[in-house]
């Protein structure tokens, strides 16, 4: 085929200009023009200075990649005019180098530095499409430049580039996967974006780059469904399906008390034809049990703002809402969604097969909906076939006694369609209409038996088959029709149906116990002349027949058996052989004959005809996985309603006040209570009360802050205890409220002492260092004793060493040591002050005590006194160079968590050389630091000379500005440069800092609504003890540890390095393993990533 | 989302291809092939076919299939819907959406493709927007790039992509002001063999075509709005004002386009404006049957019933018919079997019969089924439903438009059973 591209070339050439030749005769000629030679011509032309001739040029050449014609080795000459100042020659330029960049690594990346200059033009639309084109060319060596043009364009002043950059996202990702944490970054930011442009392409990549980070829609959830209606189509369909699948984790099911109705309902209706299997009672209590369901008005919200969509001309959007519908509306306002499916069945036969598709899974559940419209799935002559497949399981899924007959009568004509297909599939549908509808049985069975004297081979064999369903559910009452049948025998010549015939006398020979030897004695005449599969029935019904009314049949069945020994096909003879063995009693039969009757007559079981739509609504509707029943690839589950609504707090944006965030701690305890109150039955009042209060707005319930703020700044403990004594409890806390509210103007000082106090007077009233200044621990303040900043160290066993002295990691001077010696990495202080041993006032408070104290690690007074020095785990290294990409050097690399001296905002980098050639090092050192903007590096001091053998232990420091963009750097030897980059874990990039619970709460407090990230968790097995879960944080973390008055509360607090933005840390455990991780941080992106990191680290 | 189009025609060439993701390579379509060819009739390919590794999801216009390669789940009306928009946008560039056309302007369909999806992912769909960033072709244009070296491809960007309306350009001018409505009412009927309705009912719509300089901002109103029981909306309408008023307020696309469309409530009992009296049979043993048709009007509203077609799928034993038709032509292709009767209008007077013999393959047996009769008519001047426009008022423009509204009733999906 190397040619063959030749013939639309020569012929392009020779035709008039502005005609690019297309789809030619091979024999035309050209087959002498060598390839080189062709090419050459177009060569010139894109050579050329006239802009005519480059056109006609790319014309030509874009027809070529139209038609699959490789045009890859013009790519030099094409790429050159990348630049070209004709607007359609760029275009067509485009077009080539996104199709042959892949190819063609390279030479595309002289192209890249044109949309380099392209992004910064100042013009939106030259920037969106220099994005665009950079982004859509598949070359991994340009993963940076995309990464940095994208973050870039994500926070463009135009929406239009923004948008692009979304589009740029999912292209990124496909070429490479690591980048995925960075593209969720700018995921993140791009869903906050408030205009419509954007709000489709970012869910769009979010679906394809990280749909289950479900968390991250939280905050824009209100504002996508607002904005939906305004969003263009194809962004709808997407967030539409988004949106479905998070409804499904957020909200409750609004049918969970309506679908034991209605079950119970149906099977009322129904009850003649169903078993009921679950006993009346359970249900009744089950549904006793139910509390009343209030939807969250963040369900009904997306509900309300999606159902106008129905209206959209286009066929996706309608069928993304219907499906929305479907999966989350309560069962009374489904039913809207009929009429505008029933709607698109107007459209192409496409869109009709696949809302088909999806009707006849709706129709399932919710027969009631189409109803109505019965008559809008009638099938017309003129329908391809598949098309009335469709309609017609539609059809049979929506008759019930009402509508049964009109059904039939449609069905009639439909049998005597002259598509054969069809007509097969319309006597299944009477078949499953028979076994549905107990009162049509009879009229169908006729009707089918009617049919067994088509002239249709396919209509007939399909007929006995369903007949032969039908009445293996109820043969007694059906003698009648299996005499018929057995008279059919004279007339019917069809094979299959003969032998469907045979079958059934053969098995229900005791319901005609006079017709049946006659049939056998019919069968047997004309047994020679039969065909293959009836020869078998016929040896089947001699054998059952022997067995029951051997008196009458003995002779024949021998007979029978006789013809079949000598017969042509050894089937038949093995058949006849076999059969003979088991049913006629010689000496040498075994046990087996004792036992024919049992298997030849053994009771079989009735096929069960149902739809084959059935489960498939387990799959989301409307997408692929549906439409072929089997998950497609990338296919998402659609979750399980929850059992208890997740918090619906997490989708408010607002940033409140400090003192009105306590208030809506207090309300979203108080909303969730009816959700919770599922499983721990509380009292009927409270509960009304609570489904009253709609939980939206914070003002609503105001007077209720002053409760809240005393209840949350009390611990889960004390929460417990209320509880408890609730009855009561709950009037005398009111008039604690009233005293404490104009306390709470106060100085926060007072304030604080005030909780101090109340949170610890249920315990025992020991709350008496209400005077200890702030900076004080809080647990220590409570003692009354005035601990400040003692040094010391809590030794963690799983720090084996400790050796290496303070001063190595001190200061940022070499320290060689040998190889031999023990790894610095795993370092622990020698000189550690022995922890404090307070003397416990009071048990229980002691052990709450011990467990924060064992958080805390306080160092040596020369650092800032609010900086706490690092809690000590397992310090991770991580690999700079391995010694084979080094040539022999290997460089390893660990966050020591000391302060870089000299400057606070750099995170100190411990860094081990190893040389393990066999010559020396000379001159090792850092340069060519790349980083982005506002990173910083100080560099380590050259190492003039490195033994072979020997390790040198460096210092360096890097302020990563709060991002974990990696440093790349160069490390460079007398005679080699290493490209090497470090990549801090988010949790590097922070220096724990010193607070008391008061201060964190507060601090928390500022730091709620979009600053807030909460995610549940399972903490496994051997990390439920406090010491595990405060081990593992603070490895994951840089953080320091804040005291906490409740046993199963933990609270960590740290600064990021470059902002000193805070990062607050709380852990709750709830029963079991179950727990709550949130982190409060400004730095948002750090607080996600945090997260992830924590839980991972709890997880292990 | 989408991988790559090819685009087929009946012979099974694949005539254009175009990638936007990594090249996937034109042996996927074999699978297509396989199950074009299972199929046997075109109507019967089904639109999604499942591959070991990717997912093909055609549509299938103007004997063209465009088969879209998928590899992960997208739903599938999104594909069949997009597909069905570029075969609109090739229509609207070339006059029609045939392969010769396709052929003849592959540049400006490649940049048509490439403007549509990014990576996969529509980007600009709206005919509005695609005209200003490349120009359709018309033979005046042709000439002139061909002497001036100009092109087809828009040199301002786009600015509607940026607007919150997306679908009408800035800067419209024109010399006459003009906005006409067609009101255009489809009747879909199934007609048992008694002549009763089994199914009858009524579907509109509104096409508009809109010549307004600069940013008119539209309203229409029915008398009966009522009436209208599902609608579906283009983009521009104001869905809130439709809520609360039944009034359809808009900014429309600049030249034609599809306003609403619309099902008339299924209360209302739907006029069949004709009737159909048949008398078709075959005899049993002999190679002969009779065909017998006539056409009458009935509940026309004292129109007249024009443009009258009967089309005819006669059962695969016959082999010719000898017919006399009183009014219009008939022809019979004894390869499809297809019996087209042009009748075109019917007067009272004198009712249009067709009637004569139809010719069996002798010894073949008797059909049992007989065919059933899809009827085409046009009645102008009418929408059968009574919907009536009640009046078009423009604001934000200074200038005085010419408003016109038409009305036609056509018959839909009318078939009559036999």
């Amino acid at each position: 085929m190397a040619a063959s591209p030749a013939y639309g070339e020569d012929k392009g050439g020779a035709s008039s200009l502005g005609e690019p030749e297309y789809g030619h005769d091979p024999a035309s000629g050209g087959i002498f023009s060598s390839d080189y030679k062709r090419h050459d011509d177009l060569k010139e032309m894109l050579d050329s200075n006239k802009d005519s001739l480059k056109l006609e040029a790319m014309k030509r050449i874009v027809a070529m990649i139209a038609r699959g014609k490789n045009a890859s080795d013009l790519f030099p000459a094409v790429v050159k005019n990348v630049a070209c100042k004709n607007i359609e020659v760029k275009k067509l330029v485009y077009v080539y180098l996104v199709r042959y960049a892949e190819e063609q690594q390279d030479l595309a990346l002289l192209s890249i530095s044109t949309f380099q200059r392209g992004l910064k033009d100042p013009n939106q639309l030259i920037r969106a499409s220099a994005l665009r084109v950079l982004s859509s060319i598949r070359v991994p060596i340009i993963v940076p430049i995309m990464m940095l043009a994208i973050k870039e364009a994500a926070s463009d002043m135009s929406p239009y580039v923004r948008k692009t950059a979304a589009h740029a996202i999912p292209k990124l990702y496909s070429l490479d996967s690591d980048q995925k944490d960075q593209l969720i970054e700018v995921i993140e930011k791009l869903l906050a974006d408030k205009t419509t442009l954007v709000a489709g392409s970012v869910v769009m990549a979010f679906e394809e780059v990280c749909p289950e980070r479900i968390d991250l829609i939280h905050k824009n959830y209100r504002k996508l469904c607002n904005l939906l209606i305004d969003v263009e189509e194809w962004g709808q369909v997407v967030i539409i399906n988004m949106l479905t699948r998070y409804a499904r984790t957020q909200f409750l099911s609004p049918n969970q008390n309506e679908s034991l109705l209605e079950e119970s309902a149906e099977k009322a209706f129904y009850g003649s034809e169903e078993e009921d299997t679950k006993e009346p009672k359970a249900e009744a209590a089950s549904l006793a049990k139910r509390k009343p369901y209030v939807m969250d008005p963040d369900h009904r919200l997306l509900l309300r703002n999606t159902k106008p969509l129905l209206q959209s001309r286009n066929a996706a959007v309608v069928m993304a809402v219907a499906q929305l519908y479907f999966h989350l509306a309560p069962k009374a306002e489904v039913g809207v969604i009929a009429k505008a499916l029933v709607r698109l069945l107007r459209s192409h036969s496409e869109v009709q097969y696949v809302v088909l598709q999806n009707v006849a899974t709706m129709s399932i559940k919710r027969r009631g909906m189409f109803e109505p419209y019965l008559k809008s799935f009638y099938i017309r002559s003129t329908d391809p076939t598949q098309i009335k497949i469709l309609k017609l399981e539609v059809l049979t899924n929506l008759a019930n006694e009402t509508n049964i007959s009109t059904i039939l009568r449609e069905f009639q004509t439909y049998i005597r369609s002259m598509d054969k297909d069809f007509v097969a599939a319309t006597i299944q549908a009477i078949g499953r209409c028979a076994t549905n509808i107990g009162k049509v049985r009879d009229t169908c069975l006729n009707g089918l038996v009617q049919l067994l004297s088509n002239r249709d081979e396919l209509v007939v064999a399909e007929s006995v088959v369903v007949i032969k369903k039908l009445l293996q559910m109820q043969p007694a009452q059906h003698s009648e029709i299996i005499k018929h049948m057995a008279k059919l025998t004279d007339n019917i010549q069809v094979p299959m149906a003969r032998a469907s015939i045979l079958w059934l006398i053969g098995e229900y020979c005791e319901h005609v116990p006079k017709i049946a030897p006659d049939v056998l004695r019919k069968m047997a005449k004309s047994f020679t002349n039969e065909e293959d599969i009836v020869k078998l029935q016929v040896i089947n019904l001699a054998a059952k027949l022997y067995l029951t009314n051997s008196k009458q049949s003995k002779l024949l069945t021998q007979y029978v058996l006789n013809l079949a020994k000598y017969d042509q096909n050894y089937d038949i003879r093995d058949r006849a052989r076999f059969i003979r063995q088991l049913i006629v009693p010689t000496e040498k039969s075994g046990a087996l004959n004792k036992y024919a009757k049992k298997l030849f007559l053994a009771q079989k079981p009735a096929p069960i005809l149902e739809s084959s739509f059935k489960d498939r609504d387990h799959f989301q509707l409307g997408s692929l996985s549906h439409l072929l029943n089997a998950k497609a690839v990338g296919y998402q589950e659609l979750p399980d309603w929850p059992d208890e609504a997740p918090d619906p707090s997490v989708r408010n944006v607002e940033v409140p006040e400090w003192t009105k965030c306590t208030s809506r701690e207090k309300r979203k305890e108080k909303a969730e209570k009816p959700f919770y109150s599922d499983s721990d039955g509380e009292s009927g009042p409270t509960e009304s009360a609570d489904s009253a209060v709609p939980h939206a707005e914070p003002e609503s319930v105001s007077e209720e802050s002053g409760s809240s703020s005393s209840s949350s700044s009390s611990s889960g403990s004390e929460e417990e205890e209320e509880e408890e004594e609730e009855g009561s409890g709950e009037q005398s806390e009111d008039k604690e409220e009233e005293e404490k509210r104009p306390k709470r103007k106060d100085k926060e000082g007072s304030r604080k002492d005030q909780w101090g106090e109340q949170s610890l007077s249920p315990e025992g009233g020991c709350g008496t260092g209400g005077s200890a200044s702030r900076a004080v621990l809080m647990g220590l303040c409570l003692w009354g004793c005035t601990y400040r900043a003692v040094p010391m160290q809590v030794c963690y066993q799983s720090c084996p060493h400790a050796a290496v002295p303070w001063g190595h990691w001190g200061c940022p001077h070499r320290a060689v040591t040998h190889q031999s010696s023990v790894n610095p990495f795993s370092l622990n202080p020698a000189v550690t002050p022995p922890p404090p041993q307070p003397i416990p006032s009071s048990s229980i408070i002691s052990t709450s005590l011990v467990t924060d104290l064992e958080g805390l690690t306080l160092t040596d007074t020369s650092l800032t006194p609010a900086l706490l020095s690092p809690a000590f785990g397992a310090v991770r290294t991580y690999e700079l160079l391995h010694r084979m990409a080094g040539e022999g050097l290997s460089v390893e690399y660990c966050f020591s968590r000391r302060p870089f001296p000299g400057d606070p905002h750099m995170v100190a980098v411990h860094i081990q050389i190893s040389n393990n050639t066999d010559a020396e090092v000379k001159s090792l050192r850092v340069s060519e630091p790349k980083l982005l903007s506002g990173m910083r590096i100080q560099e380590f001091p050259e190492i003039e000379r490195l033994a072979p053998g020997d390790t040198a232990n460096v210092v360096m420091g890097i302020d990563f500005c709060d991002s974990t963009q990696a440093a790349n750097f160069q490390l460079c030897t007398h005679t080699r440069h290493f490209y090497v980059s470090i990549q801090p874990p988010v949790g590097e990039l922070m220096a724990p800092v010193f607070m008391s619970e008061n201060e964190f709460k507060k601090e928390q407090g500022k730091l709620t609504g979009m600053s807030e990230i909460t995610e549940k968790l399972t903490l496994p097995e051997k990390c439920r003890s406090d010491h595990a879960i405060v081990q593992q944080v603070t490895s994951a973390a840089n953080v320091g540890r804040v005291p906490c008055g409740a046993d199963n509360e933990y609270r960590f607090a740290a600064k990021t390095m470059t902002s000193g933005s805070l990062v607050l840390i709380t852990l709750e455990q709830r029963e079991g393993a179950v727990a709550q991780l949130t982190v409060n941080s400004e730095k948002m992106v750090i607080g996600t990533m945090l997260v992830k990191d924590i839980i991972q680290a709890l997880a292990q | 989302m989408i991988h790559s189009l090819f685009l087929i025609n009946c012979s099974g060439d694949i005539f254009l291809e175009k990638h936007w993701k990594s090249v996937v390579s034109q042996s996927v379509c074999d699978y297509f092939f396989e199950a074009q060819e299972k199929a046997i009739d075109v109507e019967n390919v089904p639109p999604v076919i499942s591959t070991p590794h990717h997912y093909l999801i055609s549509i299938y216009r103007d004997k063209i299939f465009f088969v879209s390669v998928i590899q992960s789940e997208v739903p599938p009306l999104f594909v069949i819907e997009f597909l069905h928009r570029v075969a609109d946008t090739f229509q609207d560039y070339f006059g029609e959406c045939s392969e010769t056309a396709i052929k003849d302007n592959v540049v400006i369909v490649y940049e048509l493709l490439e403007e549509m999806l990014d990576n996969g992912f529509p980007l600009a769909t709206e005919s509005n927007i695609l005209k200003e960033l490349i120009k359709p072709p018309t033979i005046l244009r042709s000439v002139v790039n061909s002497i001036t070296g100009s092109s087809n491809v828009g040199d301002t960007l786009p600015t509607g992509q940026l607007s919150n309306i997306p679908w009408r350009r800035a800067g419209v001018k024109y010399t006459n002001n003009e906005a006409y409505f067609d009101v255009v009412e489809e009747i879909d009927a199934i007609i048992d063999k008694s002549g009763s309705t089994v199914f009858a009912e009524i579907q509109g719509v509104i096409d508009s075509c809109i010549k307004l300089s600069g940013m008119p901002d539209l309203s229409l109103s029915f008398m009966n709005p009522r009436l209208l029981d599902d609608v579906s909306f283009h983009p521009c309408i104001r869905f809130k004002r439709w809520e609360s008023e039944r009034v359809l307020s808009f900014i429309p696309p600049d030249g034609n386009f599809r306003l609403i469309s619309y099902r008339v409530s299924s209360q209302n009992l739907v006029a069949i404006p004709v009737y159909v009296k048949h008398m078709i049979s075959f005899k049993e043993n002999s190679s002969s049957g009779r065909f017998d048709v006539t056409i009458g009007p009935k509940q026309n509203m004292g129109k007249t019933v024009e443009s009258v077609v009967m089309t005819v799928h006669m059962p695969k034993a016959v082999l010719n018919m000898n017919l006399t038709a009183t009014q219009g032509s008939y022809t019979f292709d004894p390869v499809t079997k297809v019996l087209t009767w042009d009748v075109g209008k019917i007067t009272p007077q004198k009712l249009p019969n067709l009637k004569g013999l139809v010719n069996l393959q002798s010894g073949a047996p008797k059909p049992e089924e007989n065919p059933s009769l899809n009827i085409q008519f046009k009645i102008q001047q009418l929408a059968i439903s009574g919907l009536k426009v009640n009046r078009l008022d423009m604001y934000g423009e200074k200038y005085k438009p010419f408003k016109g509204v038409k009305y036609i009733t056509k018959a839909g999906k009318f078939q009559v059973r036999t």
